[in-house]
């Protein structure tokens, strides 16, 4: 019976639209091109969140929906084609990736049934993801994303020669947990492991290296930088997440495509990283070699940071799904988290994870935090006011009027984007979650911490007749 | 279906947004999915506001779709009203609602039916129909209209007939509100400018200002729209059913700041005797023009006669890119070979205000148009809108923005109005230093830059020391060669210096991830 007790509110949270996956994938990917299919309000979304990038000429664009589209007086088929046709001759990508919204869902335009024809038509692919603000949170969008490409991942090759390693019970649900594949094979004997989520090129780099060190070879990684080089999925393929927000992608590898999910705690924080390595090591039968060390000489370089937090709380409000990781990994370092909200909990996706974060309460003697998914800004406010903790992990809507009132906070978008993977850095993460620290204790003498009064606005020149 | 990346002007909620959280004490619910509420992290981050953004959601979810909002709206409404006690509340549709068809207004009348404190208000707007622009000017309109008709209703007589005008003479001024271009410091000019005067202000709309005080707009002797876009159909339609005249034109530069208080004043005197009477007008614009701005005597010094002839392109909404098409031609003597707006339901107008101005005008709300358009001319500087800097940069042209979108370098800390005479400087600088930019880079182009001579020693470089001895591996140099360009070097010496205190003599990719392990990134 597990502690860990599971709310839910009412749904009445800030975060972002899942289209804004586009913007990390349209970089990770590099040869392809996303096409957002919405309207100016999707349009005017990507527009501000991805500030700069948006003049550096992206490979994405919005296929803009007017009142004509919308009352159906266009054909939506000849109009996607068009624009699809444009595409391809303007850019040439190895693959067209289109973004269902949430107009394309209400309006029940068939994308999925466009696809294959146009694709023929152009000969390129098209992938089609539903990354809707109806359905789903933030980070979410990329999981739609690869959930759809997992469809286009080519065939294991020999395919026949390795199925002695298949076992029946491949296909249901349960995890491979504690259950030795094989003995201990030499490297080109063992069955292959492909890992998912996308990461910028360097951090999947160091993470192949650190499974490499273990004498474990990936095969590949979904997504690649190239969508021409995708990995071969098939029975007897070894699949592990590195992100919490992928669940869709992880059922869509195991029932679709029959791979094998290894349910592992993600690569965040050197101890998460850490579970992580020793999980697909008792997988494939390996005894994991010097981790003891490379995880506490991590701890060792992280001690001027780890001052800093000692004791202090957070509060996460939620709005990427990374926050039950993060959470473990602060608590680890000392922290007190209060509240982990959530938008969204896969609790057998997460499993690993959530048995993980109540492991390391106990050992850090910590009382558990609740978890509150779908969760309800107004009510987590008022919770920030009466608990008044150290730090407070949001949105920017939320984080300026905090920090007005006194009440420290860290963008928690910047988690996203940031490399926060594997040993190598864990530096990066206490970097974020200590910098409004270390900006109290610099600006701790001068008094001016609170900074409301009540009114705002130049409608005051009337209230304070302001003499100039 | 249009290709697109990029837009000029921003959905229709975004207008009536911008106006409901520019009151005091409005609260605006958006039916909209989630994600929806970008607006609140632009005008927390943009405006750096310190309040909450009085703005929610009412989630349209995937049960919505199936079944409609049914109770959900109206529970929001109930709820934020005992939540936040606000005067209003303003249900505002989005794109996704106005394709759902549910009856919002049903929602609205069932939420005032469990006698809430705030009176509830559904935005007239069609996501599809209008921009943000006309959005914003609509729900001001609406708001007004609201209020004067139900004080009308409750009194039962006209409130033309029953309102007194203000003892002194004073204006409203409309259309001030969040996230708009320098607005805030645009007000307290005119605020400054009209007092000099002696013209009250009575009331500032949308900005700061309550819902409960919209009773008292009728007391000012008439209404001031400094920005076309956004105030004009409040105006006009206070002017039919109050009888209360407007001024729409914008004091931006010299000369229409002058054309502005002399309408002001003309209008004042010919509304009634003044008790007191007003500065004389004639002499305090030319005590200000020739004296207290800097800007007249700017465009007779010897710096802005080598800005004679030189060509410039400006773009931007209707009303900011006018008034600068005007000063750079009639202030300064600049050539403005294009004039253009994307405010194209308000293309004739501009057409009109900008003729004889500039070469051609360019009407579009396509990016890719003006960017070509630019490339076309290749003027020597560009005022327009942060997309139009961009396209400077890339054109090595300079930029001045004059204009929304924008980011949040426009929105400055310090005070930089563009209306009246303090604006007049500002535009004066900021239009001196594009050029000057531009020239500058120009000569050192020519003359090749400022250190003709090689550099010969590398003070700051890492190839010092043992340093020659260290050798990057292939796989490591190419590691290197993908952090961005601007913390290479450190990554690169920070690499160096850690295998130097390992002693390592060769640099793979695991040193430098050890590296980067050990030191501080």
């Amino acid at each position: 019976m597990s502690p860990l007790k599971f709310e839910c509110e009412t749904g009445n949270y800030h975060t972002f639209c899942p289209i804004s996956c586009v913007a990390w994938l349209y970089q990770k990917i590099s040869d392809s091109f996303f096409l957002v299919i919405g309207t100016k309000t999707c349009g005017y979304f990507l527009q501000n969140a991805l500030g700069v990038m948006i003049f550096a000429e992206p490979r994405y664009a919005m296929a803009e929906l007017e009142e004509g589209d919308i009352s159906a007086q266009l054909h939506d088929f000849d109009e996607l084609k068009r624009l699809c046709f444009q595409i391809q001759q303007d850019r040439n990508p190895s693959v067209l990736v289109w973004i269902g919204t949430c107009t394309t869902e209400i309006i029940k335009m068939d994308l999925e049934g466009m696809a294959p024809k146009i694709e023929a038509m152009i000969d390129v692919p098209i992938i089609v993801a539903r990354a809707n603000g109806l359905d789903y949170a933030f980070t979410q969008g990329e999981d739609t994303v690869l959930a759809a490409m997992a469809h286009r991942c080519p065939v294991v090759q020999g395919q026949k020669g390795e199925a002695s390693l298949a076992q029946p019970e491949r296909r249901s649900f349960a995890r491979p947990e504690g259950r030795r594949v094989a003995e201990a094979l030499p490297a080109s004997q063992q069955p292959s492991l492909v890992l998912f989520g996308s990461l910028p090129s360097s951090v999947a780099q160091q993470l192949t290296r650190e499974l490499e060190s273990q004498g474990i070879t990936i095969s590949g990684w979904l997504p690649e930088a190239r969508y021409e080089e995708l990995p071969e999925l098939g029975p007897g393929v070894f699949v592990c997440g590195v992100h919490p927000f992928l669940s869709r992608t992880a059922t869509t590898l195991m029932r679709r495509r029959k791979c094998q999910l290894i349910g592992a705690p993600f690569p965040i924080g050197p101890d998460g990283t850490r579970a992580w390595i020793e999980k697909i090591c008792q997988v494939f039968d390996i005894s994991p070699k010097n981790l003891d060390e490379r995880e506490s000489q991590i701890w060792e370089n992280l001690k001027d940071y780890l001052s800093l937090m000692k004791s202090k709380s957070v509060f996460f409000m939620g709005d990427n799904l990374l926050e039950i990781s993060l959470a473990r990994f602060l608590i680890r370092c000392g922290m007190i988290v209060y509240e982990i909200g959530i938008p969204y909990m896969d609790k057998r996706f997460q499993a690993s994870e959530l048995n993980f974060l109540e492991k390391t309460c106990n050992e850090m003697n910590v009382p558990i935090p609740r978890i509150v998914e779908k969760p309800d800004n107004w009510n987590q406010i008022q919770r920030i006011r009466a608990l008044q903790p150290d730090l407070v992990i949001t949105g920017l809507a939320h984080s300026n009027p905090l920090e007005a009132r006194g009440i420290t906070t860290k963008w928690s978008v910047e988690f996203t984007f940031a490399q926060i993977h594997g040993f190598t850095n864990a530096r990066d993460i206490l970097e974020l979650v200590t910098r409004p620290l270390r900006r109290n204790n610099h600006l701790k003498d001068l008094g001016w911490s609170k900074l409301v009064t009540g009114s705002h606005g130049c409608g005051d020149l009337l209230d304070q007749k302001v003499a100039q | 279906m249009k290709l697109a990346y990029w837009m000029y002007a921003g959905p229709a909620h975004i207008g009536t947004l911008r106006v409901a959280s520019s009151f005091k004490n409005v609260h605006a619910i958006m039916h909209a999915p989630l994600g929806d509420d970008y607006f609140n992290v632009m005008r927390s981050m943009l405006e750096r506001e310190r309040d909450f953004t009085p703005v929610t959601a009412s989630i349209v979810d995937r049960h919505v779709l199936a079944r409609g909002s049914q109770e959900k709206v109206v529970e929001n409404l109930t709820r934020k009203d005992q939540q936040e006690k606000p005067d209003l509340i303003v249900l505002t549709p989005t794109c996704t609602s106005s394709i759902l068809q549910e009856d919002l207004q049903n929602f609205v009348e069932r939420a005032a039916g469990t006698s809430t404190h705030s009176d509830i208000l559904l935005a007239d707007v069609n996501h599809y129909r209008v921009n943000e622009f006309q959005a914003a000017d609509r729900t001001l309109e609406q708001i007004i209209a609201f209020y004067l008709g139900k004080i009308e209703k409750d009194t039962a007589s006209t409130v033309s007939d029953r309102t007194k005008k203000t003892k002194e003479p004073s204006v409203n001024i409309l259309g001030v509100f969040t996230l708009g271009f320098h607005h805030q410091h645009d007000c307290r000019e005119i605020y400054r400018l009209l007092k000099d005067l002696g013209i009250q202000v009575n009331l500032i709309l949308p900005e700061g200002c309550r819902v409960t005080d919209l009773k008292k707009i009728p007391e000012a002797w008439l209404n001031i729209v400094p920005y076309r876009e956004m105030g004009l159909m409040a105006a006009q339609y206070l002017e039919k059913q109050y009888n209360m005249p407007y001024i729409a034109t914008t004091p931006m530069g010299l000369v229409e700041t002058a054309s502005w208080i002399r309408q002001i004043c003309d209008l004042l005197q010919s509304l009634g005797p003044l008790v007191t009477p007003l500065r004389d007008s004639a002499k305090y614009i030319d005590q200000q023009t020739r004296f207290v701005s800097q800007a007249a005597w700017f465009s007779r010094s010897i710096d802005c006669q080598n800005l004679t002839g030189k060509k410039a392109l400006v773009f931007g909404d209707g009303t900011h890119a006018a008034a600068m098409t005007k000063i750079l031609v009639r202030e300064m003597g600049i050539n403005v070979c294009c004039a253009g707006t994307y405010c194209q339901h308000d293309g004739d107008w501009f057409r009109e205000q900008v003729q004889g101005f500039c070469d051609q005008v360019l009407i579009t709300d396509d990016h890719t148009k003006v960017g070509n358009m630019i490339a076309q001319i290749e003027p020597a500087a560009i005022f327009g809108t942060q997309m139009e800097r961009h396209v400077g940069k890339r054109l090595d042209i300079p930029c001045g923005v004059i204009s929304a979108p924008i980011h949040i370098q426009n929105f400055p800390l310090s005070y930089r109005p563009f209306l009246g005479y303090e604006g007049a400087n500002q535009i004066a600088d900021l239009v001196y230093n594009s050029f000057t930019l531009g020239m500058e880079d120009h000569l050192l182009e020519i003359f090749g830059g400022h250190d003709v001579k090689t550099v010969i020693t590398k003070n700051l470089s890492t190839d010092q020391g043992g340093a020659s001895h260290l050798i990057w591996t292939s796989s490591a140099q190419t590691e290197l060669q993908k952090i961005p360009g601007f913390v290479r070097n450190r990554i690169q010496r920070n690499t160096e210096k850690f295998a130097r205190s390992k002693k390592i003599q060769e640099i793979t990719v695991e040193v430098m991830y050890a590296a980067k392990e050990a030191l501080a990134g």
